[in-house]
């Protein structure tokens, strides 16, 4: 956390937008410097509040690679008010930060195991920062597997990252998209279809999922089935945050608070309070 | 034991089958080789015989009135190939495509349906096998339905 933001915690930092990238059409990466001051380095998994001065502050995950210093990056969809005039906004817009918060993926408690990273939709952009980190660390893991889903084929994130991926030959990645028509020559069907393929072993498997909670309670039910203990898979999860200090709790789930004790739970510890209705 | 019986035991599909039953199922089966583009079978025709692929991938599609057919799954080496032989009124349900040259065993439905209703133990072995198969697919489809990367999405 930067010294501002534990002076006050609420208050915002200037951040300027020094470039924006349209990803897909309501997706868009922001790249941010701040007005003043340095950037605080982050760990993987960790998210900022971004905020849109006049409308209303949002949690967003990092997407940058952290080893990049100097710079955040977010990747941000547009979903409503927010992040609709987030992911809008052009090169040298002012927008506030506060961060970064919450818990990281286990990059370096992984080392010397088998790392399966599975993302569905969106949840590529936080996982982004894991996948830099792992692979510029190749050597000090197990076997390396990419799985990607997203809805259609024209609506897959980071597309030229996921092909520059591919073509290294000490990862597997796989894609599948839900729905195609015949022209796409890839795989079709739901990601955690993909697990049986990935090639680890599973009781030295550090499983990193992110994606819409469905998906990730599928996922958690094949990897489990696969052999993954629970205890070695990780979800980012998503909850409405408003102070992301671990005060206003509008963002708990079950005994924890999804910005203090997240986003990145272990599934064994939450796993029961996902049938929970109104959680 | 015969190269096809062997074939048929070392798909994934029957891990752990007792070596008994081999050729009672191989019995059933025979070789396919299917070219890129070409159709295994076509929605309403007979399903007289399922797949075992071994190499290769194979595209199910359902064709709209009027538009482009859409691939509903994809199956790959390792995988299998066609459940509506196992339900009467025994009709495919779905087109399926070889993406790429793909190999299959295919078994003969009512051959294998037959001994199913002889040897109860091997329709039970039968039964454990496809029953997590169809029950993993309608899983898949429950997930597709949700359309959980969509902007309203679960």
């Amino acid at each position: 956390m930067s010294q501002a933001a534990l002076l006050d915690p609420l208050v915002p930092l200037a951040y300027r937008v020094r470039r924006t990238r349209r990803e897909l059409p309501d997706i868009a990466t922001l790249e941010l410097v701040p007005v003043a001051g340095e950037v605080p380095a982050f760990l993987p998994g960790q998210f900022n509040m971004l905020y849109a001065f006049g409308i209303g502050e949002v949690a967003i995950s990092m997407s940058g690679d952290p080893a990049q210093r100097g710079v955040f990056v977010h990747t941000v969809r547009d979903v409503g008010a927010i992040s609709g005039a987030i992911s809008r906004l052009g090169a040298g817009a002012i927008i506030g930060v506060r961060g970064p918060y919450g818990t990281a993926w286990p990059t370096t408690d992984a080392e010397g195991s088998d790392v399966l990273i599975i993302a569905g939709g969106l949840g590529l952009a936080p996982l982004r920062p894991a996948i830099y980190q792992v692979l510029a660390n190749r050597a000090r893991y197990g076997h390396v597997a990419i799985l990607y889903g997203a809805r259609s084929p024209s609506e897959i994130l980071y597309r030229a990252e996921l092909e520059r991926w591919r073509r290294q030959l000490d990862v597997q990645l796989a894609v599948t998209v839900d729905h195609a028509d015949a022209s796409w020559r890839g795989d079709v069907g739901v990601v955690p279809k993909l697990i049986p393929r990935a090639g680890f072993d599973p009781t030295n498997t550090i499983a990193l999922v992110c994606g819409p909670e469905v998906m990730m309670r599928f996922t958690a039910t094949a990897l489990l089935g696969a052999g993954v203990p629970a205890e070695q898979i990780h979800l980012s999860m998503e909850r409405d945050m408003k102070c992301a200090i671990g005060l206003c709790g509008h963002c708990q789930f079950g005994p924890d608070f999804v910005c203090k004790d997240g986003p990145v739970m272990r599934y064994d510890r939450i796993a029961g309070f996902f049938a929970v209705r109104e959680i | 034991m015969e190269g096809l019986e062997r074939i048929v035991l070392e798909h994934p599909f029957f891990a752990g089958l007792e070596a008994k039953l081999g050729p009672v199922i191989t019995g059933c089966a025979r070789n396919h080789r299917f070219d890129p583009g070409q159709y295994l079978f076509h929605e309403g025709d007979p399903a007289d015989e399922f797949y075992l692929i071994r190499h290769g991938s194979v595209a199910l599609e359902i064709l709209p009135p009027g538009q482009p057919a859409v691939v509903i799954a994809t199956e790959q080496a390792g995988d299998i190939v066609g459940a509506s032989w196992l339900v009467a009124p025994y009709r495919w349900r779905f087109d399926a495509r070889a993406r790429e040259l793909t190999r299959a065993i295919g078994l003969d439905a009512r051959c294998l349906r037959d001994k199913c209703e002889a040897d109860n133990h091997l329709g039970y072995e039968m039964m454990k096998r496809f029953l997590p198969l169809v029950v993993g697919r309608l899983e898949e489809t429950r997930l597709q339905l949700l359309d959980v990367y969509g902007k309203h999405r679960a």
